[in-house]
């Protein structure tokens, strides 16, 4: 599903983001991804939803090198892709369900259809109940469960999230690791990048390890 | 189907964000329909001004006044002589008495006529040329001048020639203020786009990481552009019709005074549905433009 072979990724600068990293997450996985802060973790998703393109090697999402897709072909590839943000990216004109909505009307839902997939996705994340609040009155746990709402409303087959627990306290990121774990069962391909370690031990999983930028371990299943 | 419902969903979260903000709104559509107005009113002015001289005449005559005294005889032999000219493609005599007629029927001075001593009109030959060049006529006109039986001989083609001058002039200036007056209007929705980008940039962003594609991120802008310059256009009819109305009500009691019917047309309906499509057009142009230019640079990191 996702397959890195010899990525390096240079930022202007000079900076090395990721040195010759290389691996296979096999659909259907779920796959940690750690790291101290600025190991590289937010590189390597961004490189999975194309956001940003490899310096060399090729980094084959579905059968689709991102080295060399075409800009017009990236908004296909992104909405099989569920991004869950740190900082949630969550919209505060507009409230709860229709934030939810936002990737339905992208790929043009029909209404009805679309409605009740937003209220299953609100249901699934517990928030059913708020879909008429704005965002900002959510806290900072629901806000997070909001995002992980919008991410899966469309049913994408790899869901990507960045530092999801970042914020929570145990309870919060218990309660967002559970949901994730419920997506892995139904056959989603997860990558999670996390720095808590206390995560891995609670909900343990195959883990890929990068120090400055270089993969470390986890490599292979 | 499916993309009519979209094109209306867009459509009206446009109207929406047009309702949302109505002083901005209002003011960027009385700014468009007031640049769009004057070119509009100069464009109803000359068309009107146009139809009134196509009216007046369309071929150019002759006319040859006589010395007063001559006899049916000597009429008779200058009106063949005229005829027999190749030049000319056909001659009228009216008489002295039939021009007072005629000027006591056409015109409201009937009165001041009928206070005169007596007649102070002379004979006339109404001449149609057959040429038509200027050159010509205007050879005809010479040798008809230094005839002696006539007193005054006079073109009168001249004053339409002056007229489609100035006509001319009058369109070409109407030209270079819708040009100047269109750019106006595509720079005025460029910059309310432009801003609503920048505003709308968060979004922007994150409907760019859920996959939506260019078009539809920027389908909104466009319609707000076309919505902006359609209600413009509007404003402008509304102005322009206004004006109208109110100028003819004063026309009409200069104009009973020159006893002519001369009247500024309104805007016809093919005008009124041109003027709707082109500023609305100019206005999706404009915002065009500016989506071209800024969204690219909106690019999530």
């Amino acid at each position: 599903m996702i397959r890195f072979g010899q990525v390096y990724k240079r930022y202007p600068g000079g900076h090395e983001a990721l040195q010759d990293v290389s691996f296979d997450i096999a659909k259907g996985e779920m796959v940690y991804l750690t790291g101290h802060s600025g190991a590289g973790k937010s590189t390597l998703l961004k490189l999975v939803a194309a956001i940003e393109r490899p310096t060399s090697g090729s980094v084959l999402i579905n059968g689709q090198n991102i080295r060399a897709i075409k800009r017009e072909a990236i908004p296909a590839l992104r909405r099989n892709i569920g991004l869950i943000f740190q900082d949630h990216k969550l919209l505060f004109d507009r409230n709860a369900f229709d934030n939810v909505l936002l990737p339905l009307q992208i790929s043009s839902f029909d209404h009805r259809e679309a409605a009740k997939r937003v209220r299953a996705a609100l249901d699934k994340v517990g928030l059913l109940t708020r879909e008429k609040a704005n965002p900002i009155a959510l806290s900072g746990g629901e806000q997070q469960r909001l995002c992980i709402a919008r991410a899966i409303v469309s049913r994408p087959d790899i869901l990507l999230a960045d530092e999801p627990t970042g914020n929570l306290d145990a309870e919060y990121s218990s309660e967002i690791l559970n949901i994730f774990k419920s997506f892995h069962q139904v056959g989603v391909t997860l990558l999670i990048s996390t720095h808590d370690q206390s995560v891995l031990q609670r909900f343990p999983a195959r883990a890929l390890h990068l120090d400055h930028g270089v993969l470390q371990q986890g490599a292979n299943a | 189907m499916k993309t009519l419902r979209e094109h209306l969903h867009v459509l009206h979260a446009t109207l929406q964000r047009l309702w949302l903000t109505p002083a901005a709104s209002l003011l960027n559509m009385t700014i468009i329909g007031i640049a769009l107005s004057l070119p509009v009113g100069a464009y109803v002015l000359l068309k009107s001004v146009q139809q009134l001289a196509s009216t007046v005449a369309d071929a150019p005559q002759i006319s040859a006044f006589l010395d007063a005294g001559k006899r049916d005889s000597e009429l008779s032999a200058l009106k063949g002589k005229l005829e027999s000219d190749a030049r000319i493609a056909k001659v009228e005599f009216v008489s002295r008495d039939a021009a007072l007629q005629q000027l006591q029927q056409s015109t409201g001075v009937s009165d001041m006529i009928g206070d005169l001593p007596h007649n102070p009109l002379p004979d006339t030959f109404i001449i149609y040329p057959k040429v038509t060049d200027t050159k010509a006529m205007e050879a005809l006109y010479q040798e008809l001048q230094s005839w002696k039986q006539f007193d005054h001989v006079q073109l009168d083609s001249a004053w339409i020639k002056k007229l489609d001058a100035l006509l001319d002039l009058g369109r070409l200036a109407t030209a270079i203020l819708a040009t100047t007056l269109s750019l106006a209007l595509i720079a005025i929705t460029f910059n309310t786009i432009r801003l609503q980008i920048l505003t709308r940039r968060d979004e922007i962003e994150v409907t760019k990481l859920i996959g939506a594609s260019d078009s539809f991120i920027r389908r909104p802008f466009l319609y707000f552009g076309l919505l902006q310059g359609l209600t413009g256009g509007v404003v402008a009819w509304l102005l322009v019709s206004a004006s109208l109305w109110l100028l003819n009500g004063s026309l009409a009691n200069l104009t009973q005074l020159y006893a002519s019917d001369f009247q500024l047309h309104p805007l016809t309906l093919p005008d009124s549905l041109a003027l709707f499509a082109f500023s609305g057009y100019l206005g999706w142009l404009g915002a065009w433009f500016s989506v071209s230019q800024h969204l690219w640079q909106i690019e999530p990191r």
